[in-house]
This record gives C-alpha cells, sequence and structure tokens, in this order.
C-alpha cells in the first residue's frame, strides 16, 4: 500500500469537502448575475411607467397617468389591433401549413425529405433585415400594393419554421406504433390521423401557433420595410414615439406589452406541462 | 373449452364480420390453414448500393387453432415476417395469404388480423376502454354491442377494475392485459403478439406465460408469437418455427425442436447442445459409424444419406451426456473436468475431451453427492442411447 | 365497404398525398422567400434608378462600389474603407457579442440544468420570459437604463462615484450590450437543453481518475459538449451580424452595422442594386458559416463512428 500514487492520496484528502459531485464554484453566481441582467432594464422601464411626472429620469410619484393615455390613444389602439390580427391570423395559417409539413416529413423518409426540410427553415438562416428588404423588392416588383396585405403575407412565411419545428418534434417524439396500432384496428390513415395523432398533436399545435403568434407580434424589421405608408402595427408605432424621444408613454405601452407576453410565456409553459404528461 | 364468455364474443365478431363483409374468412377449424407465405421475401433498400434482405424464399403454414411461435435470434427477420403478415410492411415477393384470402396488397386495416405490439402502442390520451373499444368503433359496431364485447374483454384479462384508467398510471403486465384485450376485442382471425413480454420482468413473464396459453385456449384464436426466447418458446408454443438470418431452419412441436434438431444452428439455439466434430468411418443398413476424436467409434442410426469420409456434427444435450469414474466402468471416452458450476438445482461441468470441450449437466438430486466431480479429475464420458443426433455441418 | 375498397382508398398513392400535405408550405416558402432572393440577386447587377426601384442595365457597380468610390469628373475608382469597415464592425461586434454570451451562458445553462426539477423550471421560465418579450421592447429597456440620465448614471452620481455621467449609451459599447441583451437567451436555452443530456456519470468517472473539477470541466464536460456550444453561438452569431435595432436604437452615427446600411438604401438613401448587394454579401456570410458547421458537425459524426 505504500507505494500507492500520490494522486489517489491527494483525492481521498480532497473529498473531506465533497458535496453535489456536479457543482462548480460560482456558477450560481454567474447565473443569479445573468437573471439581473436580463430582468434589471425591463424592471427599470416597467416601473417608470408609473411615473407621475412628465420625466422618465426622476421619479415624482406614483400615478396611473400615462396608461390613461395610451387608452385613450386612438392611433396606438389602432396599431394594436391590427398587430393582433395579423398575429393570429399569420399564426393559424403558418400552423396549419407547417402541420401539413410535419406530417409529410416525419416518419415517411420521402425521399426529398433533407430538401424539403432546407426549404422550411430557411427563413430561419436569412438574416432578417434580408428577408426583409427582399419581401419589399418583390412586392413591389409582382405590383402588390404595400400595406396590411403584404404585412400579413410576409409574417405567415416567416412564421411557418417557428411553428413547424415544434410540431416536428412532437411528431417524431410520438410512438409510431400507435398509428399502426389504429390501423391494425380497422381506422383509415384518415381516421387514424383523427383520432390518434392529431389528439396527441395538440401541445405541439399550441406551441407551433404560440411561438408564431410571438414571432408575428414581436416583428419590427421586416414589418417596417413592407409595410408602406397606410398600415402600422404596434412595433412600428412605438418606434415612432420613440423617435420623438423617450416618453412615459413609451414606459407604459412597453410594460402593457411585456405583461403580454409574461402572460404567454406562463400559458405555454403550461401547456407544455400538460404535453408532458402524454 | 369455451366460456360462456368468449362464445357470445364469437357471435358478436360474426354480427362485426357481416357488418364489414369479411365473412368470406371461414370459421377456424384445427384443419384449416390460418396463414400461410409462399415464397416470400423482403428486401429493404432494394435498388439502392446495399440491399438487405431480411427474408428469403420463406414458405410457411399456419393451421387455425394453433400457438404458433416464431423464434430466432434478434434481426432474424421474424418481426419482419410478422409485420408483413399485419400489413405494416410490403413484401418484395411471393403471396401471403389470410384464410385462404390474398393480402398481400392490404393495408393493416383491411386485414382480419390484430397486433399485440412490442411496446404495447396503448392510445396515452384514451382510457383503458376507450382503447379497447377503438377497434369495434372504427369497425362500426353499434354502440351497445361494444361496450357489452369491452365488459368481457375486461374481465377476461382481470382490468375491469382500472377500466377508467389511462395507460400511464399502470404497470407493464397491466398494460400488457389491456394490449391483449384492445387485441383481442374485435375477434380477430389471427392475433400476432410482437415480443409483448419482453417489457415485463422474469416473474411477471413467467405468469403471463401460463395467461396467455390459457387466453388462446379459451378464445379458439390462432395466435402467432414472436420471440426470441427460446424457453418461451417451448413452453407456450403447439408449434414452432426457428428462423435464421432470414431463413426458415425448421419447423415443429417443441418435442420436435428440441429432441431432434436439423441443423446445427437449431441444436445450438434451442437449449444448449456439446457439437462434435465427427468423421463418417462405415455405414451398415440404417446404421453409421462415427469416429471422433477421443472417443470409441459411435453407432447411430441415421436419418439422412450419409457418405463414407463425409464430417458430420454430433449434437449431445448436456443432460444427456453420462459421466463416470474414470477406467471403472466401459465408457466412450475420458476427459478431464476443468470447471464445476453450481446451478441451485443441479451442477454443470466443463470438460475437456482431446481438443474438444464439452459440456455435461447432473441433476443435484440426482447424484445425491455420490458422485461429484472436482476441476482437474479425469473421468470416463459416454451417451445416453439415442442421444446423439448427427447433423450436416 | 369491402376490403379491396378499403384498400384502394387508403393507397391514394402515398407519394401523392405527401405531395399534398407538404406542398402548400414549400410553395409559401418557394415564392415567398426563395423567389425574393433570386430578385435580389438579380437587383444587385442592375442600374439604381433615381429614386429608387432599377434600371435594367448590366453591371457591377453595386458590388464595386463597397470597396471604391468613383469619381464624378473622371470616372477613377478610389479605393475607400468606408463600408469594408462597417461590415468588419459588424462581424467584430456579431463576434464579440457571442463570445460574451459564451461566458455568461455556459455557468448559467450548467447551473440550471443541475437543479432539482422544481427549480429548474422555475428558472427556465424566468429565462423564457426575456426571450418571448419584444425585442424592440427589451431594446427600449436597455436604451433607459444605458441612457445619460439612465437610471445607472443617476446611482453612480449620486453616491458621488462620477461627477459627470457616463457616456453608456449611442456608442459601440451600448450595441454590444444590446445585442448580448438581445440574444442572451437563445444561447442559454439551447446550453440547457445539451446539458440536461450531459450524462453527468463521466463527471464521476472523471474524479474517480483523480481529475480535479477544473479539469474536469474543461477536458471533460466542455469538449463532450461542443454541439451545442457551438449550435448557441450559431444562433447568437447569426442574428447578431444582420441586426438592425440594436445599433439603430443604441448606437450613434459611427456604430452603424451592415444591417442598418442595408435598411438605409431601402429607405432614405434609395440605391436598391447597393442594398441588394449588401444582401447578397450578408446572406453569403450567413450561410458560409451555416455550412461550416454544418459540414463540422457532419465531420463529428462520422468520427463518432
Amino acid at each position: 500500500m505504500s507505494n500507492a500514487p500520490s494522486s489517489a492520496m491527494k483525492t481521498i484528502k480532497a473529498t473531506a469537502r465533497i458535496g453535489d459531485i456536479r457543482a462548480f464554484a460560482g456558477f450560481g453566481a454567474v447565473s443569479v448575475g445573468c437573471l439581473i441582467f436580463l430582468y434589471a432594464p425591463i424592471v427599470f422601464l416597467a416601473a417608470y411607467s408609473f411615473n407621475d411626472g412628465r420625466s422618465v429620469s426622476r421619479w415624482s410619484g406614483f400615478s396611473f397617468r400615462w396608461y390613461a393615455t395610451v387608452f385613450g390613444n386612438e392611433n396606438i389602439q389602432t396599431a394594436a389591433l391590427n398587430s393582433v390580427i395579423i398575429a393570429i391570423i399569420a399564426a393559424t395559417v403558418s400552423t396549419l401549413l407547417a402541420l401539413g409539413a410535419a406530417v409529410a416529413t416525419v416518419n415517411r423518409r420521402a425521399s426529398g425529405g433533407e430538401a424539403a426540410y432546407l426549404v422550411l427553415t430557411f427563413p430561419l438562416m436569412v438574416p432578417e433585415i434580408v428577408t426583409a428588404v427582399a419581401s419589399l423588392v418583390f412586392f413591389v416588383a409582382i405590383g402588390i400594393s404595400l400595406g396590411f396585405v403584404t404585412i400579413l403575407m410576409a409574417h405567415i412565411v416567416f412564421c411557418i419554421p417557428f411553428a413547424y419545428l415544434p410540431i416536428k418534434a412532437r411528431l417524431e417524439g410520438l410512438d409510431a406504433s400507435l398509428p399502426a396500432a389504429a390501423a391494425d384496428l380497422y381506422a383509415s390513415p384518415a381516421r387514424a390521423f383523427a383520432r390518434i395523432t392529431l389528439p396527441l398533436l395538440v401541445p405541439g399545435l399550441l406551441s407551433g401557433w404560440l411561438l408564431a403568434f410571438i414571432i408575428s407580434l414581436d416583428d419590427f424589421i421586416i414589418t417596417a420595410l413592407v409595410a408602406g405608408p397606410g398600415a402600422t402595427t404596434l412595433p412600428l408605432h412605438i418606434y415612432g414615439m420613440l423617435r420623438l424621444g423617450m416618453t412615459p408613454e413609451v414606459n407604459a405601452i412597453s410594460t402593457l406589452m411585456l405583461g403580454a407576453s409574461t402572460v404567454l410565456v406562463l400559458v405555454s409553459a403550461l401547456i407544455g406541462k400538460i404535453g408532458h404528461k402524454h | 373449452m369455451r366460456t360462456s364468455a368468449s362464445l357470445s364474443i364469437s357471435r358478436s365478431s360474426e354480427r362485426m364480420q357481416g357488418s364489414t363483409e369479411k365473412s368470406r374468412f371461414r370459421d377456424a377449424r384445427q384443419d384449416t390453414i390460418a396463414a400461410e407465405v409462399k415464397g416470400l421475401s423482403k428486401v429493404y433498400n432494394a435498388g439502392s448500393a446495399r440491399p438487405y434482405e431480411a427474408l428469403k424464399n420463406f414458405h410457411l403454414s399456419i393451421h387455425a387453432n394453433e400457438f404458433f411461435t416464431l423464434l430466432g435470434p434478434s434481426g432474424c427477420g421474424k418481426t419482419t415476417l410478422l409485420r408483413i403478415l399485419g400489413g405494416f410492411e410490403t413484401l418484395s415477393a411471393g403471396t401471403c395469404t389470410i384464410f385462404g384470402q390474398d393480402v398481400s396488397r392490404l393495408p393493416p386495416e383491411a386485414r382480419p388480423v390484430n397486433t399485440v405490439f412490442q411496446q404495447y402502442a396503448l392510445f396515452p390520451h384514451m382510457t383503458v376502454r376507450r382503447n379497447i373499444a377503438f377497434g369495434l368503433e372504427m369497425l362500426g359496431i353499434a354502440r351497445a354491442e361494444t361496450e357489452r364485447t369491452v365488459e368481457r374483454m375486461l374481465e377476461l384479462v382481470h382490468m375491469t377494475e382500472y377500466a377508467d384508467r389511462k395507460p400511464e398510471t399502470m404497470s407493464g403486465g397491466q398494460r400488457q392485459r389491456v394490449a391483449l384485450a384492445r387485441a383481442l376485442a374485435p375477434r380477430p382471425k389471427l392475433l400476432l403478439l410482437d415480443e409483448p413480454l419482453s417489457a415485463l420482468d422474469l416473474k411477471l413473464r413467467q405468469k403471463m406465460r401460463l395467461e396467455l396459453k390459457a387466453l388462446q385456449r379459451e378464445t379458439g384464436i390462432t395466435f402467432i408469437f414472436v420471440t426470441h426466447d427460446q424457453e418461451e418458446a417451448l413452453a407456450m408454443s403447439d408449434r414452432i418455427a426457428v428462423i435464421d438470418q432470414g431463413r426458415l431452419q425448421q419447423v415443429g412441436t417443441p418435442e420436435e425442436i428440441y429432441e431432434h434438431p436439423e441443423s446445427r444452428f437449431v441444436a445450438d439455439f434451442i437449449g444448449e447442445s456439446n457439437l462434435l466434430d465427427a468423421r463418417v468411418s462405415g455405414l451398415i443398413g440404417g446404421e453409421a459409424t462415427l469416429t471422433v476424436e477421443g472417443f470409441a467409434d459411435i453407432r447411430t442410426s441415421i436419418e439422412w444419406p450419409l457418405v463414407v469420409g463425409q464430417i458430420v456434427s454430433l449434437s449431445i444435450r448436456p443432460e444427456r451426456l453420462v459421466m463416470r469414474e474414470a477406467g471403472k466402468e466401459a465408457c466412450s471416452g475420458t476427459a478431464r473436468v476443468v470447471a464445476r458450476t453450481y446451478l441451485g438445482n443441479a451442477v454443470e461441468y466443463h470438460l475437456m475431451a482431446g481438443s474438444q470441450t464439452l459440456t455435461a449437466r447432473a441433476p443435484r438430486g440426482g447424484l445425491r453427492g455420490l458422485l461429484d466431480f472436482a476441476p482437474g479429475d479425469e473421468v470416463g464420458v459416454g451417451f445416453e442411447p439415442g442421444s446423439i443426433k448427427v447433423l450436416l455441418s | 365497404m369491402s376490403a379491396r375498397q378499403l384498400s384502394l382508398s387508403s393507397r391514394v398513392s402515398p407519394r401523392l398525398a405527401d405531395l399534398g400535405l407538404l406542398g402548400p408550405a414549400i410553395a409559401v416558402i418557394l415564392l415567398f422567400m426563395v423567389a425574393p432572393m433570386a430578385i435580389m440577386f438579380v437587383y444587385s447587377f442592375l442600374q439604381a434608378a433615381p429614386y429608387g426601384g432599377v434600371e435594367w442595365t448590366f453591371t457591377t457597380e453595386a458590388y464595386s462600389s463597397i470597396l471604391f468610390e468613383r469619381d464624378f469628373l473622371d470616372d477613377s475608382l478610389t479605393f475607400t474603407p468606408d463600408y469594408l469597415i462597417i461590415v468588419a464592425r459588424s462581424v467584430c461586434q456579431a463576434g464579440l457579442a457571442t463570445l460574451l454570451c459564451l461566458v455568461i451562458s455556459v455557468p448559467t445553462a450548467y447551473y440550471i440544468a443541475t437543479r432539482p426539477e422544481r427549480q429548474k423550471n422555475i428558472w427556465l421560465v424566468l429565462i423564457t420570459i426575456p426571450y418571448w418579450v419584444n425585442l424592440l421592447i427589451r431594446t427600449i429597456a436597455l436604451l433607459f437604463v444605458l441612457r445619460g440620465d439612465g437610471p445607472i448614471n443617476a446611482v453612480l452620481m449620486q453616491f458621488g462615484i462620477i461627477s459627470e455621467p457616463l457616456p453608456l449609451s449611442y456608442n459601440g459599447f451600448a450595441v454590444c450590450l444590446g445585442l448580448i441583451y438581445s440574444f442572451l437567451p437563445f444561447m442559454v436555452l439551447p446550453l440547457y437543453s445539451a446539458f440536461e443530456r450531459f450524462d453527468f456519470r463521466l463527471l464521476e468517472a472523471a474524479y474517480d481518475l483523480y481529475a480535479s473539477r477544473r479539469i474536469a470541466f474543461f477536458r471533460i464536460v466542455l469538449p463532450v459538449m461542443r454541439p451545442g456550444l457551438i449550435a448557441g453561438s450559431l444562433l447568437v452569431f447569426i442574428p447578431s451580424i444582420g441586426s438592425y435595432l440594436a445599433p439603430d436604437i443604441l448606437g450613434g452615427g459611427k456604430t452603424l452595422m451592415i444591417g442598418n446600411l442595408i435598411g438605409t438604401q431601402f429607405q432614405s438613401a434609395r440605391n436598391w442594386p447597393f442594398g441588394a448587394a449588401l444582401s447578397m454579401i450578408l446572406l453569403t456570410l450567413t450561410l458560409l458559416v451555416l455550412l461550416w458547421l454544418a459540414r463540422r458537425a457532419g465531420q463529428q459524426k462520422s468520427d463518432c463512428r
């Protein structure tokens, strides 16, 4: 035993302070720092939306007056309504398109599967600004006048991969023998899909739809270029307000959007939880 | 013998068949052919650089009412054959008939066949009851009829109290029973079982063997069972087909397969076998004289023509190898004990006879400690009469 | 329905059915994504019309004007690094932001992945919320705290640490911080799911073989996680290099990135071919990075065999 390697002896000493074998010193601190970095700006922004004063830097008491201003502003309301309508339609259409594509590409090993995947995720690979200017050039070239319709079309396109990926993941996670079992029990392919695959796909569809909805609501640069003079969305309107300088009104409307996003995240986390059960 | 429950099941299934025009499948009788494949082959990646032939020119007939097992090592093609019968794979060549009807081109939903899947494939979003009712609903059976059949099925597999539970809340054995009930509910002409016991632990597996066998007798449905577990196959089957590398090796009752293996592979795969190389040194009438290194010449009856000088394999089961004290009695040969393994109900000896290794197994009770050997001992080795099988190398 | 009919109806040639399902999505992307790219490619070789749009004359002027300026009087070309600097700055800013995101994300993602189940879910939701908050609003929030009269400067001045507000906004620093702030969750989440799949028995084996914690992390954990690290880096680098909002809102005139330059060509400057040429360069740059990555991933796969 006397000629056991000395390194072994060292390790044996070191085990005196053994804790969670997976822990590394300082990682917790970095993580907390990361959270603070992510949250401090939005928390400050939200806090100052309740500032009574016109200044965005000096606190002068609590008030809802800027929210009243936001809710009284017809332009903001129109922009918000546009945003929501576009997001709902874009998310729905892209989810339907993505559903078809996912069903066709998953579990079938179609010969062109790889190529189809590349095309479907192509919008993710192109920098947004390039998509934005290319869409503008395209709509002008084919003579569609810029406005609500062009925004909607552009949104549907870039939402497809966002809806496609969660649906595809869910579909791939499904036991392939389930549709086989349905067929074995005399279900036609259509009925097997409607009774077995589709119900099990619901969490994937919901998270795909939700992701597409958020992505549509979030978009600024593509919308900015294909919007044309008439149509506007909430991000475009806020951007316009910002050009006139930071105002508590910007804080207030930003805080409202923050709240909406948070609710959506919680909803999707809930869906995820339900989906996980199956 | 049928219970009243299964009798009424069959009555309901007749109505069901009427509604789906499956009545051309005659009722199962012992001598009718339930399923038959002729010249079947299955090639994966056909036309590619590396085609893989999972089944090669396969012929097999399965009788109505039998518990038939497809046995072989993993990758031998047994699951492919089952999936072809179920309609989940298309065949590359040959035909596949079920009760006389060519089903080669029919999709799974048009075949009077149900499957118990390996991982059960229970629909996770449906209760046990809805899972079992699914096939009947798809066949358009009236609701009341369906509910009655489901109740009967639940009783048959002893799952009545779990009827409204979801599969995810149940144990492996319970899921297994639900999968069985679901596949039996539409009263298929053939029940295909794809290694259904492999996901269960040993104790439960042994219990389910008995239940499956009883269920087969009770329902009178032809079972086609896939397994790689030879013990399982021997325990449950009326007949077994041993498959290796996409080829049918032997078909027969468990006894035939175990006692009279027709090839080295079958002898080796079913149970354990000592395989010795031997040379045919003489032929007299229906008997051959075989020369084995380290042993006196062996005389044995032969089942197929041999020629003098031919090299063959001899197969002897370990429990049919007799060990005696060296020099005391007349033996075929001598060997040295290399290792002794205590197995509880038996003792296994590993022997060296010349350059050949042998395994002998002696039941513990039979020897009563009177005859036991230790590594290093010289022993005499003999063969029980009729225990030697001559196999073509 | 007879068995034969059933078989017919269910065999509506799976290939044809797939085409019907896949076709619409593919057609939409080909028409609205790929065709516009092709048009852009063509436009990048055309002459700019004075008020936006193009004139159908073939020229490589758009590409050469990235490097050279044409003299009005004698048509001679002189090298001007202005645009090249913008491209280089974009690459550097995006690279730096990616690197810093990695440094923050690796410990964070690892820490989250090793939490007990309940804590893990809370952490995940906390990281996910900023990921889903509107990018414009997050950028505005960052500007809000970085401004000269923003809360950071206010606090620092209150305590007398500084007497003049620090120039935290409208410069390169703010843009880089903005990029990190924008895309940090893009890195943390995929890294988390990679660490989640990490086999911690490897770590036990490393300690068993006398590795120190530091060595175990750098020689075992990080190499095993490499595909995840590369994927996460990509998710930050690609949107960063083409970023528009962060430089636009947080930067000043001297911190323009290629995204802003492209945007300007289609808005105020109205030089479509030049913008198209820049877009093609940005697109090529991005696709090259992706291609390199795909090849590495492919290599890694064959290494494993």
